[in-house]
């Protein structure tokens, strides 16, 4: 008999989502319960190889195109229908009691938090340019965030970070699994060549000491980040314009 | 999102229609005459300076990195100044940002040589990159956000398997042993023992109470929980003869397989339950009957089912239709001629 076999039976029946590790409970407690060889064998399944066998009976049920599927919550396990099938579903056991959706404030403080923890709350505002108080004292009431520690700089202030509730609520597997974690965990921004701010005749337009030092000026507007490279035909007009 | 501010025509406003904001107009009033008809605008309300900042470049419909800053500072203090006329309440984070911005576009009046360079590293002062590096870094969590909402409504359709324990009836741990008539018969002994002490002997009772009776009272308080203590049910006789008659009833009720008394350990409690496959019958019937049917229905899963092994059917003479499977029905019927 397969591992994955013994486990899907057991997250068939079982009552909660489990852990690889409440699975190896499971098989290490099996043999009281039976004396075959088969149970015995398995007493002492290491976690890896649950989760290895787990991992390969989703990819299966994934590939089988049914209406359930094994996913992992949280990092426990448990058979779940697929969205599509929610009218029905919802018809025979109705809906599900969940708490009102999130505001977009909340979701953008939330996904700050969530890929940037442990995160303080003055960082959070610098990203998003506003105050998150009454945000966060709505994150921190639904049990999504949790205070997680405190930042070694001046005043210590409060960290943040996300709870499981956090990921269960969104059925997230881990933090890792976040879209787009590597990504967003810590934004690199590429600062580009040169930054295109200047409106046509603003800082280009010579006053009258720029005419007297016509020649350094343009070298410096070829060289400079700010306007003259990537609008070299603009330059052109307005020096001719000059002229 | 958002909120209804009221305003009047020929009020500053119309010169507000110009700008790229998120104004819906609606008359909520039929123009009437010379009356001012007041009109309902609906001004979305941003999450702060940046939300407000990517509306305004998505509007220009540009790169984030190609946007052009003095035009969006323009924008920008329009909008708080059509803020400001419709008397909103400004945040200050608005006035910050909007202060930031008029510096870049003063900064940008000066020719690049004049330009003052801050103190220190001009590179990552350079208040322009500053602003374009907050406004992607609070783009991308934008979109995480969004991300976010599509799991969050995507998980509301998902429904887990969640079986309810299964029901395995009362005794589905380890079956208690069935306690044996002489436990029973202990077990009411003590309970008259109590009752002996207060009898009084010189007085004669009628019967008050009957087998029947005391069948339906126990059938009924069984019927409502799963089980009963054997001293539970004595608990309120309150005669010799009333805990006989319940005994009594109690016997019956165990011999017509209505009842199974159990006892978890060695002189433990013992507690009678409905049996597991309980013959159903209507309280108030008559024991007899109940006894006749029970026997009835004993007769017929332990009658010997198949017909060849019946002593009076002869192996020698098969069912006329058998024909030709006969061969091969000899070998059961031969198998009993020690019945005969």
């Amino acid at each position: 008999m397969e591992l994955k076999f013994i486990l899907e039976s057991i997250l068939f029946s079982a009552q909660r989502p489990l852990s690889p590790k409440d699975l190896r409970d499971v098989l290490a407690g099996a043999p009281e319960h039976s004396e075959d060889a088969a149970v015995r064998a398995l007493k002492k399944t290491p976690v890896d190889n649950i989760a290895v066998a787990l991992e390969e009976l989703a990819r299966e049920h994934e590939q089988a195109q049914r209406s359930y599927r094994l996913v992992c919550v949280a990092g426990s396990w448990q058979f779940v229908t697929q969205p599509e099938f929610a009218p029905w579903v919802k018809a025979l056991v109705g809906h599900k009691s969940r708490p009102p959706r999130l505001s977009q404030p909340a979701l953008e403080t939330l996904a700050i938090v969530a890929y940037r923890q442990p995160i303080t709350r003055a960082e959070i505002e610098q990203v998003r340019g506003v105050a998150v108080d009454g945000v966060m004292a709505t994150l921190l009431e639904r049990g999504l965030v949790e205070q997680v520690g405190r930042a070694e700089v001046i005043g210590r202030p409060i960290t943040y970070g996300t709870t499981v509730a956090f990921l269960e609520y969104f059925g997230i597997r881990s933090l890792d699994d976040l879209p787009a974690a590597d990504e967003l965990r810590r934004i690199v921004v590429q600062k580009p060549e040169s930054l295109l701010t200047v409106d046509p005749g603003l800082a280009t337009t010579p006053p009258e000491q720029l005419t007297l030092t016509a020649a350094p000026s343009e070298g410096a507007a070829a060289e400079g980040p700010a306007s003259g490279r990537s609008e070299p035909p603009e330059t052109n007009r307005l020096v001719s314009d000059a002229d | 999102m958002g909120h209804w501010v009221t305003i009047f025509p020929g009020s500053t406003f119309c010169r507000c229609q110009g700008l790229l904001l998120p104004f819906r107009m609606r008359r909520s009033t039929p123009w009437a005459g010379e009356r001012m008809a007041e009109y309902k605008v609906k001004f979305e309300v941003f999450e702060g300076p940046l939300d407000l900042l990517l509306y305004l470049i998505k509007k220009e419909e540009v790169d984030i990195y190609d946007v052009n800053l003095t035009q969006l500072a323009t924008q920008f203090i329009e909008y708080i100044e059509v803020m400001r006329m419709l008397d909103l309440e400004i945040a200050g984070e608005f006035l910050v940002m909007a202060s930031s911005l008029m510096y870049i576009k003063s900064r940008e009046l000066l020719p690049v040589d004049q330009q003052v360079v801050a103190e220190g590293e001009d590179e990552g002062e350079d208040p322009r990159w500053e602003l374009i590096r907050q406004l992607v870094e609070y783009k991308k969590f934008k979109d995480a956000a969004a991300q976010l909402q599509t799991l969050e409504q995507r998980q509301d359709e998902i429904y887990p398997r969640r079986p309810i324990k299964p029901d395995f009836g009362a005794d589905a741990g380890e079956p208690k042993a069935q306690a044996s008539l002489f436990d029973l018969i202990n077990a009411v002994n003590s309970i008259l023992k109590r009752l002996n002490q207060r009898e009084d002997l010189r007085d004669i009772f009628e019967d008050k109470w009957t087998v029947s009776e005391k069948i339906e009272y126990i059938l009924g308080e069984i019927g409502k929980g799963a089980s009963l203590k054997f001293s539970a049910l004595f608990a309120s006789a309150t005669s010799r003869s009333e805990v006989v008659v319940t005994f009594l009833a109690m016997l019956e009720l165990i011999r017509l397989r209505q009842l199974v008394a159990v006892q978890d350990s060695a002189f433990g409690e013992i507690e009678l339950s409905p049996a597991p496959v309980t013959t159903t019958s209507p309280p108030g019937v008559n024991p007899g009957e109940a006894y006749a049917a029970a026997v009835v229905q004993a007769a017929v899963e332990t009658a010997p089912a198949p017909t060849p092994s019946r002593p009076d059917v002869s192996p020698d003479t098969p069912p006329p239709d058998e024909g030709l499977s006969g061969a091969a029905h000899h070998p059961a019927a031969e198998s009993n001629p020690a019945v005969n």
